[in-house]
């Protein structure tokens, strides 16, 4: 941001002498900060129409196709996603109080619910990573990449930590380290500013590590749908019926495995009802008319609807991440103690930033997680 | 209601404490009961053809709160609030509109054989039969 020259200073005494921050081509304080306000508000239009693209991607997709849905949402659990949507909420409002905070010339406070926010931030990203791995592990990936015939791996989740998990983890291992080394080298440099400035970072990281744990925590307890588990556990997952009941789900896949062996024959031991439909799929998966009204398998396209998934998700992520980089700067300011009550707009600018990501998380989760 | 401080710029708006608190546990409240309703609908005797509808209302009772209070729409210049609005207009005409135009197009996809591609590229094992 351009820095007031000492004209500014000069010509405004009217305003308290604190001409600090405030731009050269403003008259004062006001103008700056609602030509900023104006700014993030349009900038916040932008975001919106850009996320449009996807939700009407989905909107058709789900318009025209309701059955994928229905198959692929028993992948995602609700449980972990509503636990995501109270981290993200609770962020926002340490972001609100972060804000008033700055309002109210009070430095201090402010940085340390905004390093609360990024925390948050980081702890949501550190779910989502063990969402993704998790999914990645069972081969579910968009449409073009999905893998039907994947047969569970014995190791995964129960066992050890997933191999994408640990990738994914390398970059914020080296700069959880890299933060620390920081801190330390800093400190001993006497440069004290700095040196909080590089433990908030390393806090910050260290987020992500924690909801890590409590993702894998999440998802090991098994919380969540039933069928989840025991669908990811005992069988590749090509074998089995999605829109089954969850008791049904183990007789049903025997049943299917049998009749794609090449024939129908009487399994007294099956539910009736249960087999009857998936012979019926058998003969009829390809008929299209037919799989719309009662799908008998994995509908060959369900890979879409986690395209879609990880394209909204994935932006969305990345919105967290630029989030967490605006919010490291807003930290190292308030450190300086830079913010009063007639120059606080940048916290306000990023507030406004960090509830947009908020509020497209708001509509996300319902319209992913929660598909009944 | 936002603190009244004389002392203040008259665009440094700071909101109470309380009210932060209050929207924030209406939207703790909110989220639960939409997966308490998405994941009990059947059985506390919501129609199933209504879940979805009322996961939107939910989801845009809490957009509001986050809108009004969290990002200070209440206060704010009423031309802000327009803009913000407006892209909301946007959106739906978008989706609206390409929702209609989509219609169009089905016949051409369902003239294309499934069992035709299914063949060329045999991605799924009931592909193989």
């Amino acid at each position: 941001m351009a820095v007031a020259d000492t004209h500014a200073h000069e010509d405004h005494h009217d305003h308290h002498d604190h001409g600090e921050f405030i731009a050269h081509h403003f008259d004062g304080p006001e103008q700056q900060f609602d030509s900023g306000k104006l700014g993030i508000w349009l900038f916040l239009v932008t975001e919106v129409l850009f996320f449009s693209g996807l939700f009407v991607a989905y909107t058709l997709y789900r318009n025209h196709h309701p059955e994928i849905f229905d198959q692929a949402h028993i992948y995602l659990n609700k449980y972990l996603g509503g636990l995501n949507t109270i981290v993200l909420l609770f962020s926002s409002l340490t972001m609100a109080l972060g804000v008033r905070a700055a309002q109210l010339g009070k430095n201090k406070s402010c940085g340390v619910y905004v390093l609360i926010t990024m925390v948050c931030a980081t702890i949501f990203l550190g779910v989502k990573a063990v969402e993704y791995s998790h999914k990645w592990d069972m081969g579910i990936l968009v449409r073009s990449a999905f893998d039907f015939t994947y047969q569970h791996p014995e190791q995964t989740l129960i066992g050890g930590l997933s191999d994408y998990l640990v990738y994914l983890s390398i970059i914020p291992a080296i700069l959880l380290v890299g933060f620390l080394a920081a801190s330390v080298i800093t400190k001993q440099s006497s440069n004290g500013v700095l040196s909080q400035f590089m433990l908030g970072l390393a806090i910050t990281v260290g987020g992500y590590f924690i909801g890590v744990v409590i993702g894998y925590l999440f998802m090991a307890a098994k919380i969540g749908e039933p069928s989840h588990a025991s669908i990811e556990q005992e069988r590749p997952i090509a074998l089995y019926a999605m829109t089954q009941e969850d008791g049904h789900d183990k007789d049903h896949a025997d049943s299917h495995a049998e009749d794609k062996a090449g024939h129908e024959g009487d399994h007294a031991k099956d539910d009736h009802a249960d087999h009857a439909h998936s012979g019926e799929g058998d003969h009829d998966r390809h008929d299209d008319a037919h799989a719309h009204q009662e799908p008998p398998e994995f509908d060959r396209d369900i890979g879409i609807f986690f395209s879609i998934y990880y394209c909204m998700t994935g932006l969305h992520a990345i919105h967290i991440i630029a989030g967490i980089i605006a919010l490291g700067w807003l930290y190292w300011r308030s450190l300086n103690n830079h913010w009063r009550s007639d120059y606080f707009g940048p916290v306000d600018y990023v507030g406004l930033y960090w509830h947009l990501v908020d509020l497209i998380w708001i509509y996300l989760f319902p319209l992913l997680y929660l598909i009944d | 209601m936002a603190d009244h401080h004389d002392d203040l710029p008259r665009f440094c708006h700071p909101v109470s404490t309380k009210m932060l608190f209050g929207v924030f546990f209406g939207l703790i409240f909110l989220t639960i009961l939409t997966v308490v309703t998405s994941a009990m609908g059947p059985f506390i005797g919501i129609p199933p053809a209504l879940t979805f509808p009322l996961a939107m209302v939910i989801a845009t009772m809490k957009a509001f709160l986050v809108c009004a209070f969290f990002m200070h729409m209440w206060w704010d210049k009423g031309f802000n609030v327009i803009a913000f609005l407006s892209s909301l207009l946007f959106v739906s005409l978008f989706i609206g509109m390409t929702l209609m135009d989509t219609g169009h197009y089905q016949e051409t996809i369902d003239i294309f054989p499934r069992e035709a591609e299914a063949a060329a590229a045999p991605v799924t094992p009931d592909a193989t039969p």
